[in-house]
């Protein structure tokens, strides 16, 4: 028996007719999409609230007596734990993974359609089991995000007994939804391409999710092969991590274990995590940048090989996380020069978008709005980067708020602003309603100037020596008053960004009913999902006949076009020429 | 950090061998060629999807292989397993499980229903017996709480062996799924691909048990 091309194949595909097949056990990419969406959006309100709650503390310590000390580290714990993971992670591949790919490749559905419902009910049980942990005795763990043992278990930390148990149990569930979920991805964008797609051909949005889901399917195992040993640790007593200590007096039965093992499994995990967050970002963000600047992505090729070395890097330079533990200084060495090269392909991204804008007919959208903001964030936060990634610069600023400024910059703030303009920027076709414009860009100003005024601050504070994961600071004598200030300002802005979330909310919940109608193809976008027959796109995705790609994704301003976009699936018109230049010579 | 560098060495032959697959160096804004070939693979979706799947359960055992390592070379208080007798038969077992396997996926791409059939159920009770023979080796290597405690070795060998074990277990499953599908009298040709994806993963996980026991043995 021949193979047949996916494209080729004209099986229907599953059919559901009732309401909670379509809607809650449902099979369509959209619709799981969305779920996850949802799903990661709720749990990340959760997650600002207890930033909100952390941010009282230190602005006003002693005036919130509702945080006390054990709250405050559960507080950052969870905040992190979910932001990184259930949230930025599951939404950008959970949430756009599942809607972008089908549709930018011209596919009517995932290639493993059950697979992926499965992938979001295991995700939401996910969910569901952490989010308990907050109601069971002890509460959930005060480990800090990065649940270093021997700490993490040990009495004397906040949820050592079933918050940090619960929150192994959630992760190890986590990492099974998204192997299914990404087996999904992975292959849908290796066979379901449509006729004509090329891997050349993709928009970058799907190279970023693309890149980032292999980088996840290959990663989080070692973050599995943490939480098992941790947990087996906890539990039964073994002592793959937990060293012989002696707690609250009393000699443990733990001896011999390593820490140091647990964070280079955890780190082998953990720097990859970073780009598994950023390379979803960097591609969506270039998408978002050639629309609304009508002009073609500068550098296709350059970009996409980037994303490549980005995610081969991303896998040597986890133990730049653990200067501080000590190291050889050889191997130090060796981490600190895998980290600078990595900026390599990070800068020439960057020069990239940069140059996408130049000359081009910039339409100062929602969207583009949130992806000018992305650049700025993430040069700043990316040229710490460069400072912390040398041993002997990280060594003094590692346990300060320089670190907490910096990563929230590069991979908190940065992320974020693209998962705005990403929802705005396709708001229109998932719910086939526009949004309220002034308030977006009230939300868009809010956010942005509002990061800034909590992060930048973070980097003097750090300098001056502010120790991070401190409760209160207390009358510390090295400190100056102003540092109190700051802190207090801090705490205001974080205010007001965190109200700034409101807007958003208040205009992407009323527009879904009182929203004008979106034309199809509002953005005179060129790639595939704007030309689907229906908005928001039926089940199935493309009626009766899949589309057919003649172009790459990029076709903006083409000279002697009737538009200024061309989109992947209009033929090649013989009297223009075929690709970009149409017959104009350079 | 041996076992670190072959995973890191795994990972850059994954992405060269993913450049040089997709023709990573196509000019698309340039390319006036009509539609044709996409560069998909030709294979089915579910074959893509077990290989991809085997890439993550390799990253998985290296990772946990490379833990074994590095506790025993980074820490105090490590003593050495006595490996158990019976792990050599367990070995011979799952070797037979994969030879039968492979006999059923040839046979059901020739159409021979029967040996097929056979072969499958070989299989899959040889895979039962090598379950229950590691069982026996957990009696063998130490059977209470108090060993798996005081030796990180035993304890480990628990985590590897239950891993590995699970990983059967979810092939059983499918395998089980299989019979059935031929219980109901399926066509010998509609199970052609099921058998073959079967059967290239029970050699895979063959292969991950000779390194866990080869780990075990010579480390």
């Amino acid at each position: 028996m021949a193979y047949v091309a996916i494209a080729d194949r004209d099986a229907p595909i599953h059919d559901p007719h009732t309401f909670f097949l379509k809607y809650i056990w449902s099979q369509d990419h959209k619709v799981i999409a969305i779920q996850y969406a949802l799903v990661a959006i709720f749990v990340g309100l959760v997650a600002l609230v207890l930033s909100g709650l952390m941010r009282l503390q230190l602005g006003f310590p002693d005036q919130f007596h509702f945080v006390d000390p054990n709250m405050y580290y559960q507080f950052i714990t969870m905040h992190g734990m979910i932001m990184v993971i259930y949230l930025l992670t599951a939404l950008f591949l959970g949430g756009f993974g599942n809607y972008l790919i089908p549709l930018m490749c011209g596919a009517r559905d995932m290639v493993f359609p059950y697979m992926n419902m499965l992938s979001f009910w295991v995700y939401f049980l996910a969910v569901l089991v952490l989010l308990a942990s907050f109601f069971v005795p002890g509460g959930p763990t005060g480990a800090g995000w990065t649940l270093y043992p021997p700490q993490a278990v040990l009495p004397g930390t906040p949820g050592a007994g079933l918050g940090i148990i619960l929150m192994l149990v959630s992760l190890a569930t986590f990492i099974v939804a998204f192997t299914m979920g990404g087996l999904n991805y992975v292959t849908t964008v290796l066979q379901a391409r449509c006729k004509g797609m090329t891997m050349m051909r993709m928009p970058l949005s799907v190279w970023g999710i693309f890149m980032a889901t292999i980088l996840g399917l290959l990663a989080f195992p070692a973050l599995l092969v943490s939480a098992v040993m941790m947990t087996l640790d906890g539990t039964i007593g073994t002592s793959f991590f937990m060293p012989a200590v002696l707690s609250m007096g009393e000699q443990l039965d733990h001896q011999g274990g390593s820490p140091l093992l647990f964070q280079h499994l955890f780190w082998f995990f953990g720097h990859p995590e970073v780009y598994i967050v950023a390379l979803p970002a960097f591609g969506i963000v270039s998408d978002l940048l050639s629309t609304h600047a009508r002009k073609n992505i500068f550098g296709y090729r350059m970009m996409v090989w980037a994303i490549l070395a980005i995610g081969g890097l991303s896998f040597v330079v986890w133990a730049h996380h653990m200067y501080v533990s000590g190291m050889n200084p050889y191997f130090g060495f060796f981490f600190a020069t895998t980290t600078l090269i990595i900026a390599v392909p990070t800068a020439i991204k960057v020069y990239n978008w940069v140059l996408t804008l130049w000359k081009g007919d910039i339409h100062l959208t929602v969207p583009m709005l949130f992806a000018i903001g992305f650049i700025f964030t993430f040069v700043h936060g990316g040229l710490t980067g460069l400072f912390l990634g040398n041993v002997t610069v990280d060594l003094p600023l590692s346990d300060t708020y320089f670190v907490v400024g910096h990563f929230h910059m590069v991979m908190g703030v940065s992320p974020i602003l693209v998962v705005f303009g990403a929802i705005y920027h396709w708001y229109p076709k998932i719910t086939g309603r526009m949004y309220n414009e002034r308030l977006g860009k009230a939300h868009f100003w809010l956010t942005f100037l509002g990061t800034y005024a909590i992060y930048l601050p973070m980097h003097y504070l750090g300098i001056l020596g502010v120790p991070r994961r401190y409760y209160a600071l207390g009358d510390t004598e090295f400190l100056p008053d102003s540092v109190h200030t700051v802190n207090a300002a801090i705490t205001i802005a974080a205010l007001i960004v965190a109200g700034s979330v409101l807007i958003f909310l208040y205009n992407m919940i009323v527009s879904l009913k009182k929203g004008p109608k979106a034309p199809p193809n509002p953005w005179k976008a060129t790639t595939l999902e704007w030309q689907t027959p229906d908005t928001p796109p039926k089940h199935g995705n493309w009626g009766p006949k899949l589309p057919v790609v003649h172009r790459w994704a990029y076709d903006y301003s083409v000279p002697g076009a009737p538009d200024d976009f061309i989109p992947q699936n209009v033929p090649v018109d013989p009297k223009l020429g075929g690709g970009r230049d149409h017959g104009v010579h350079h | 950090m041996s076992n670190t560098a072959i995973v890191v060495a795994l990972l850059v032959g994954l992405a060269v061998w993913f450049a040089v697959a997709s023709r990573l160096t196509a000019k698309p804004w340039e390319n006036r060629e009509q539609p044709g070939d996409v560069g998909a693979i030709h294979a089915s979706p579910a074959r893509i999807g077990l290989w991809i799947f085997l890439a993550v359960v390799t990253s998985l055992f290296s990772l946990f292989l490379s833990a074994y390592s590095m506790r025993m070379h980074h820490s105090v208080g490590w003593c050495h397993l006595t490996i158990p007798g019976i792990l050599w038969i367990n070995s011979l077992v799952l070797l037979a499980a994969s030879i039968a396997m492979q006999v059923a996926s040839s046979a059901a791409g020739r159409g021979k229903r029967r040996v097929a059939q056979v072969t499958l159920i070989a299989g899959g009770a040889l895979t039962i017996a090598f379950l229950a023979g590691q069982l026996l080796a957990w009696q063998a290597v130490g059977p209470s709480l108090y060993f798996i405690q005081g030796s990180p070795a035993i304890a480990f060998f628990y985590v590897l062996t239950t891993a590995h074990g699970l990983h059967l277990i979810g092939g059983l499953y499918v395998l089980g799924r299989a019979t059935m599908r031929f219980a109901g009298g399926a066509e010998v040709i509609d199970l052609r691909q099921s058998l073959s994806l079967c059967a290239i993963y029970w050699h895979f996980l063959l292969l991950v048990w000779l390194a866990v026991f080869g780990v075990l043995l010579f480390l």
